[in-house]
């Protein structure tokens, strides 16, 4: 890994704003930032984990944080959420220091699944997404004498409809399936509206139908919704076709930029240390062949 | 001759009641959260601290308080980093059940009185509390459930999905220690119901009940509280028809009975859908 | 307090004391009992340990209070029910389908439950028993007291049956607890074998039950072999390191109870948790020692982020 140096060190690519790859979507142009990284390094236990990432994410945009096991990738999106400080360089999300924006951010930590035998629905999950945070029992008042409690179950259904949970969603989340639970914790990280969502690989242990289909629904909220995506993603297929930019995180130092500047043959080589290639289909899709997988899939769900 | 016309059968009415409400309640949160094992350790270290309490000379009350918070505190620090395996906090309850074990001898050599101590607090005496413990006994439970309904939502939050809890600024952390001591205080007061032994069914049954019941969690922590309470009566009830029966196990029958029929019934309600055997 | 009088106390020549204890037959009775049951309780905890069973030994040892109140309240021997209970509830534990994954919260409540209703049935059989009060704090703390040489040797048989057993299945049980998946796929009959070894477990609880006490069986089941298993990775040792510890660890237990009127359970408790808590430390303090950063990936550090302190 050593071998890898920090290729091209972003900045003027980066910096470099693309357009949505497709759609109407404006460019962001003179916009603020959604996330804005300059120089951001990161230290745990004395080890630093990277530094000198600069990145920008716009409005709207799709970015994927790609990288190998142990890197760090959980960690940038906690510095995103301030529950881990940058060591150094500077952190701002959504134009104030990270974890001030409160509701404005939706998160979807990395996570297995719920115990089977957890007797709550996927409605009430979703629901604290909206109220968990309040003290005491919310009152059993009837919603024709609450306009803001009637404003709520009109969001959270509307949020469940949006990704097509409605069928499942009173059902124990327990029993609902890893695809069906990802769903309602995406509707949970979106009920309060948020203008920038973190995710932390969601697609992670869903089966390869499902991983397409989650993807297409982030994808689609991200274009829809204009909401901004910061996805962490062990495989960077599911998601290419939504992709604005994507930052690789190597031991070190990371690259970020459009995907056909980053996932190309060359600068992947580089990074990884590896011979990879990649190629790009008829439809003008990026395809990473040969990538290296890691061997410890599993174990990397503990350190990272 | 009515029930109601006893005062012991009144007391024990009066504090049962408050007692089953504040257990039910943090015992939906026991179960939620998985830490049943936690509600064992409380009732080893209630045994100890009331017999430590009474083998020094002072009110078994006290000794029961001061060693479930202060054991409740301890786990709450220790917290969920430094999590110990099962045998090494089975080792440490034994440890603290054997010292329980020298308080009883202790007291019952060197203290006035008669070697049923132990017993009582093992297995509970609700029968046998005066007006002012019962008084006592309903406003602490009174109070600990006032508390726990007060940390309801962020509590349920941070128990279904703590990383989410925490990027939301929900204080997981601290919220963790108060529930622990909210347990704490509601085994101390459990135990002077059921006793020490039995506390865990009291805390454990309700709340499994209620999770098969519903999976609401707003009307599941209810219907605990309402289980728990209705048991509470039943049992006592039960104990006074059938004097030959010990009211603590009584309270345990009618609950254990009423989450066996539960368990049977649900069970055979037809599942909207089969679980996929992935293991998700 | 018959054998207070007896003794002239600790006398700091161990030769004389040991000769002075066993002066008393229950003395040598109560030895007797003590070795056989921690041979076995060790023998069994080793595995279950391994198992990562203690649960089900905890819900077992707490059976065996319903079983000899039971046996008392019928009037037959306290041995007799503490077997029926621990055999049968291994049985019934055996049958209860694993749910594997999940399910922990629910499975969790059920057996706080029905822990809980034993011991109130336990506490119901000995209010139906009048007049066994007294009793209660030997059946749940120990005694070593009164010990006949026919328990003894019900004690040794059994002990030796469920020896003989375990030497029989100690092969493929080891391979089933370390490695179920690899073990089924080369026919090693898992299923049955963990049939067997909760039996088994019944057994031992129900032996070392009638020493500890109820509530302390979890001493001399789970802290010799959680000691032994701390001191050596290797299992032959362990295994031996453990009886040894048990054995040694009732001894003292039996020697300090014979001198003063706490019960045996306390200082069973005592002695093996301290052993315990040697053995953690002394490995906690062998693990500073060598190269820190011999093992990043196993200190917190790595988990330091995740949620816990905003």
């Amino acid at each position: 890994m050593s071998a890898v140096e920090p290729v091209g060190r972003v900045s003027d690519v980066a910096r470099h704003r693309v357009p949505a790859q497709a759609g109407p979507a404006e460019p962001p142009g003179a916009a603020p930032a959604v996330v804005s990284l300059r120089g951001a390094g990161v230290r745990i236990g004395g080890r630093e984990l990277w530094s000198g990432v600069d990145l920008d994410v716009g409005a709207g945009e799709f970015t994927a944080v790609l990288g190998p096991n142990g890197v760090g990738k959980s960690t940038l999106v906690k510095v995103l959420l301030g529950l881990v400080p940058s060591a150094v360089g500077e952190v701002r999300v959504l134009g104030q220091a990270p974890g001030r924006a409160g509701p404005r951010v939706g998160y979807l930590p990395q996570r297995r699944s719920f115990d089977a035998s957890l007797r709550i629905r996927g409605i009430d999950i979703v629901r604290l997404g909206m109220d968990g945070d309040r003290w005491g029992v919310p009152l059993p008042v009837p919603t024709r004498f609450s306009a803001r409690r009637r404003a709520e179950y009109d969001r959270i259904a509307q949020v469940i409809e949006l990704v097509g949970a409605t069928a499942y969603a009173n059902r124990p989340i327990g029993e609902c399936s890893g695809g069906e639970q990802q769903r309602l914790l995406i509707a949970q990280a979106l009920v309060r509206r948020p203008e920038l969502l973190l995710l932390d690989e969601p697609l992670d242990s869903l089966d390869l139908s499902h991983q397409g289909a989650v993807a297409a629904l982030i994808g689609r909220i991200c274009r829809q919704e204009r909401v901004s995506v910061v996805m962490v993603a062990h495989d960077v297929n599911p998601i290419l076709p939504w992709l604005d930019r994507v930052v690789y995180i190597a031991e070190g130092g990371a690259v970020a930029g459009r995907p056909e500047e980053v996932i190309t043959t060359q600068t992947l080589s580089r990074l990884y240390g590896a011979p990879v290639e990649v190629l790009r289909t008829s439809d003008g899709r990026l395809v990473v062949v040969g990538q290296p997988e890691a061997p410890a899939l599993h174990a990397d769900r503990h350190v990272s | 001759m009515s029930a109601f016309s006893h005062p012991f059968f009144l007391h024990a009415l009066l504090a049962g009641t408050g007692i089953a409400f504040a257990a039910g309640l943090v015992g939906y949160f026991l179960v939620l959260r998985a830490q049943v094992f936690t509600g064992d350790a409380l009732s080893h270290v209630a045994f100890t601290g009331a017999l430590a309490g009474l083998a020094l000379g002072y009110d078994l009350r006290l000794g029961l308080f001061a060693a479930t918070l202060a054991f409740a505190i301890l786990m709450g620090l220790v917290g969920k980093r430094g999590r110990a395996d099962d045998v090494a906090i089975g080792s440490v309850f034994s440890w603290i059940l054997g010292l329980g074990a020298f308080f009883l001898t202790l007291y019952a050599t060197h203290g006035a009185a008669d070697g049923t101590a132990g017993v009582g607090v093992l297995f509970g005496s609700i029968f046998g509390l005066s007006a002012g413990q019962a008084w006592l006994a309903a406003a602490v439970a009174v109070g600990i459930g006032l508390a726990v309904l007060a940390v309801t939502r962020p509590l349920l939050f941070a128990s279904v999905d703590e990383a989410v809890a925490a990027a939301r600024r929900v204080p997981v952390r601290i919220l963790g220690i108060v529930f622990l001591v909210l347990a704490g205080a509601c085994a101390a007061e459990a135990t002077q119901a059921v006793g020490s032994l039995l506390l865990l069914g009291l805390l454990a049954a309700p709340a499994g009940t209620a999770q098969r019941l519903t999976d609401r969690p707003y009307r599941a922590l209810a219907l605990s509280a309402g289980l728990a309470v209705t048991e509470m009566w039943a049992g006592l009830a039960l104990s006074y028809a059938a004097p030959q029966l010990p009211p603590s196990f009584s309270i345990l029958a009618v609950a254990t009975a009423a989450y066996a029929v539960t368990l049977g019934v649900v069970r055979n309600r037809p599942r909207t859908r089969l679980r996929p055997v992935q293991a998700w | 307090m018959n054998w207070a009088e007896a003794n002239a106390g600790w006398s700091w020549n161990p030769a004389a004391d040991i000769q002075q204890i066993w002066a008393f037959p229950f003395m040598v009775n109560a030895f007797r009992a003590g070795t056989v049951v921690a041979v076995l309780a060790a023998v069994i905890g080793w595995y279950m340990v391994l198992r990562k069973q203690s649960f089900a030994g905890h819900t077992l040892s707490v059976i065996s209070f319903p079983g000899a109140a039971c046996a008392t309240l019928l009037g037959v021997s306290a041995g007799l029910g503490y077997f029926a209970f621990c055999v049968g509830g291994a049985l019934v534990i055996a049958a209860i389908p694993r749910s594997g994954q999940g399910g922990r919260s629910q499975e969790s409540a059920l057996t706080g439950t029905v822990q809980a209703f034993l011991l109130a049935c336990g506490f119901l059989f000995v209010a139906l028993y009048k007049g066994f009060l007294g009793g209660v704090n030997a059946l749940l703390f120990g005694s070593f007291l009164g010990i006949t040489t026919t328990q003894v040797i019900t004690l040794a048989v059994v002990a030796a049956l469920a020896l003989g057993i375990l030497a029989l299945i100690g092969r493929p049980l080891l391979f089933a607890s370390i490695d179920g998946d690899v073990a089924a796929a080369r026919r090693v009959p898992v299923r049955a074998l963990s049939v067997v070894f909760l039996v088994l477990l019944g057994a031992a609880t129900a032996e070392a039950s009638q020493i500890t006490g109820t509530l302390l069986v979890f001493a001399l089941l789970v802290m010799p072999a959680a000691a032994a298993q701390q001191i050596t990775a290797r299992p032959a040792l362990s295994l031996v390191a453990a009886v040894l510890i048990a054995v040694l660890v009732t001894w003292c237990a039996l020697v300090t109870a014979y001198y003063s009127p706490y019960p045996i359970g306390f200082y069973v408790t005592t002695f093996a948790f301290g052993v315990y808590a040697l053995a953690r430390t002394g490995r906690a303090l062998a693990a500073i020692r060598p190269d820190v950063s011999e093992e990043p990936a196993n200190t917190p550090v790595g988990h330091a982020p995740l949620g816990g302190t905003p």
